[in-house]
């Protein structure tokens, strides 16, 4: 059971790249640097990972890294989304 | 519970996918940055439900000080400052990686309801070492695109031997922990090396060729986001983190390509030291005397043109010129003339840079094309107007053998019927070699601060 879970992650993991070189490549060279900047945000998601550590109900280590590891996930997030809507702002057509 | 929480994943990963979806135009690009961000927050409510989330003040003290800091960077970085703030928010994205990896393992080790299987530790392994090459790598690059490290190609005795020696230690301890799962200093000592190693690797790499670098480090922080998925057994980790695996890995590709380099020769470090070593010899090559213009000539020179395009490059990020050109932008246009803007795939620092910054100074994005889209228009140009820009419209790469730019696509300037280049001094460009375009006979030289040259250029041009 234990082999076929992982054989379903890989699965996940490797449709997911395949879905991922579709969608980026149609994305024009003018929008590489927000593109960069909100692909950021979104490896940001390790935060799910850093709520589980840091909300453990007994206090160990695992708790203080998930601490640093929410802070670092959400700054990842917070200014990768904000950043990447003041760039998209700017792009107007006259 | 369980079902409502792995259904919310599934709408967050619809929602990534959606809003990458809508960046392939500029007119739908917000929204879908929007969608990403709510995707991204049902995931953050859902997991605060999962049974194993039972203390909530760390978490919300984290929330706190990172909401904080993240918005204080995305609102006071200048828009000249992106590349730095990409690199470091990489980093970060590293950085979380690494320490829930090894959060894990300390939850494995002190808990006895979770226990120690083979898949876990070889994912909890793979997620420390691009974890903490990620986190290190891009503190590298932020301080490197800063200027709080030297941005030139940093050469170290023995350096591939170590570098390929610590990764080898790391496979090897890698392996000693998945057999020995109980060996706390392994774990550690597998998150150092990779830590000094994330310090090495980008170590070497210059300047110019920082686009690839960046590229290269999105794409870890994809794939260290995707390798905790694997540890959590969370398929939307999964999911984002090849999303962004595969963005990185595309725009690197695409780095690489605009510079006719391959990617083991960037992460080697290999173009800069072979610029210096023949720099000597194109000098040779490149004879004769500039020719160099006045604000006033030039002018005049404008007065008359058709049609203009405009080479941005790196040099006009540093004077932060982009609303000197867009204030020349618009009195050529008020004039009548077709004005335009030619992007090297590797203008600047990163991916775009020249867009961003353009972008910034209100110039529409419909008159910024990219090399394929504008390159067979020079013939047909009046003056090309340089700013900044060099090795991309350095006209060796298409026959100078000898010239470590051969081969790489250029921006074919020199078809136009004139050439301005505003340029600080004659120094030489980024990757330390002569450019012989300066030289040509339909070449003229516009010496000073871009900011400052194009301001008066501007002037003049409205006073006529």
């Amino acid at each position: 059971m234990e082999t076929l879970g992982l054989i379903m992650l890989v699965y996940v993991f490797v449709l997911a790249i395949f879905v991922g070189f579709e969608l980026i490549t149609k994305v024009p060279p003018t929008l590489h640097t927000p593109l960069m900047s909100g692909s950021n945000a979104i490896s940001g998601i390790t935060i799910v990972g850093a709520i589980l550590s840091a909300g453990l109900h007994e206090f160990t280590i695992s708790t203080i890294l998930g601490l640093i590891a929410v802070i670092f996930a959400t700054i990842n997030v917070v200014g990768g989304f904000l950043v990447t809507d003041r760039m998209l702002k700017m792009f107007k057509k006259k | 519970m369980n079902i409502i929480i792995e259904v919310s994943y599934l709408i967050s990963s619809v929602l990534f996918i959606i809003g990458i979806k809508n960046l392939s135009s500029p007119k739908t690009a917000r929204k879908g940055n929007l969608l990403a961000a709510i995707g991204m927050l049902i995931a953050i409510v859902i997991t605060l439900f999962d049974q194993h989330v039972l203390t909530f003040e760390w978490i919300i003290i984290g929330f706190l000080i990172g909401s904080i800091i993240g918005a204080l960077m995305a609102y006071k970085t200048p828009m000249t400052g992106m590349p730095q703030m990409v690199g470091l928010l990489n980093g970060f994205g590293g950085g979380a990686s690494l320490l829930v990896a090894v959060s894990e393992y300390y939850k494995m080790k002190n808990f006895p309801t979770w226990s120690f299987n083979i898949q876990t530790d070889v994912t909890i392994a793979l997620s420390i070492l691009i974890g903490a090459v990620t986190f290190t790598g891009s503190l590298m690059a932020f301080g490197k695109l800063q200027g709080l490290v030297t941005g030139k190609v940093v050469k170290y005795p023995l350096q591939h031997p170590i570098n390929l020696l610590l990764l080898v230690i790391t496979f090897a301890l890698g392996t000693w922990f998945v057999i020995d799962p109980n060996l706390e200093w392994v774990v550690i000592l597998i998150a150092l090396i990779s830590l000094l190693l994330g310090v090495l690797l980008v170590l070497p790499i210059g300047g110019a060729d920082m686009p690839v670098a960046i590229s290269l480090l999105n794409s870890y922080s994809g794939l260290a986001g995707s390798m905790t998925g694997f540890v959590l057994k969370n398929n939307e980790l999964i999911i984002a983190g090849a999303l962004v695996g595969a963005s990185g890995i595309i725009l690197t590709l695409i780095m690489c390509k605009g510079m006719n380099r391959s990617l083991m020769n960037v992460v080697l470090g290999g173009w800069e030291s072979a610029g210096s070593s023949s720099a000597t010899a194109t000098t040779d090559s490149v004879k004769g005397q500039v020719k160099s213009i006045d604000q006033e000539e030039l002018a005049m020179l404008f007065d008359v043109a058709e049609n203009i395009i405009i080479v941005p490059g790196y040099g006009m990020a540093v004077a932060q010129a982009q609303h000197a050109v867009r204030d020349l932008v618009n009195i050529l246009e008020s004039k009548g003339k077709k004005v335009r803007f030619a992007i090297h795939p590797v203008a600047g620092r990163m991916p775009g840079h020249m867009n961003v910054l353009l972008a910034e100074a209100q110039i529409s994005y419909d008159k910024m094309l990219a090399m394929e889209d504008i390159n067979d228009d020079f013939p047909n140009t009046d003056i090309a107007l340089i700013i900044g820009a060099n090795d991309v419209v350095n006209p060796a790469a298409r026959h100078d053998k000898n010239s470590p730019i051969y081969g790489m696509p250029i921006l074919n300037v020199d078809y136009a019927k004139t050439v301005i280049i505003n340029k600080r001094s004659m120094n030489a460009g980024y990757a330390g070699i002569d450019n012989e375009l300066f030289f040509y006979p339909n070449s003229l030289m516009y010496f000073g601060d871009a900011k400052d040259a194009i301001t008066k250029l501007a002037h003049e041009i409205k006073n006529l």
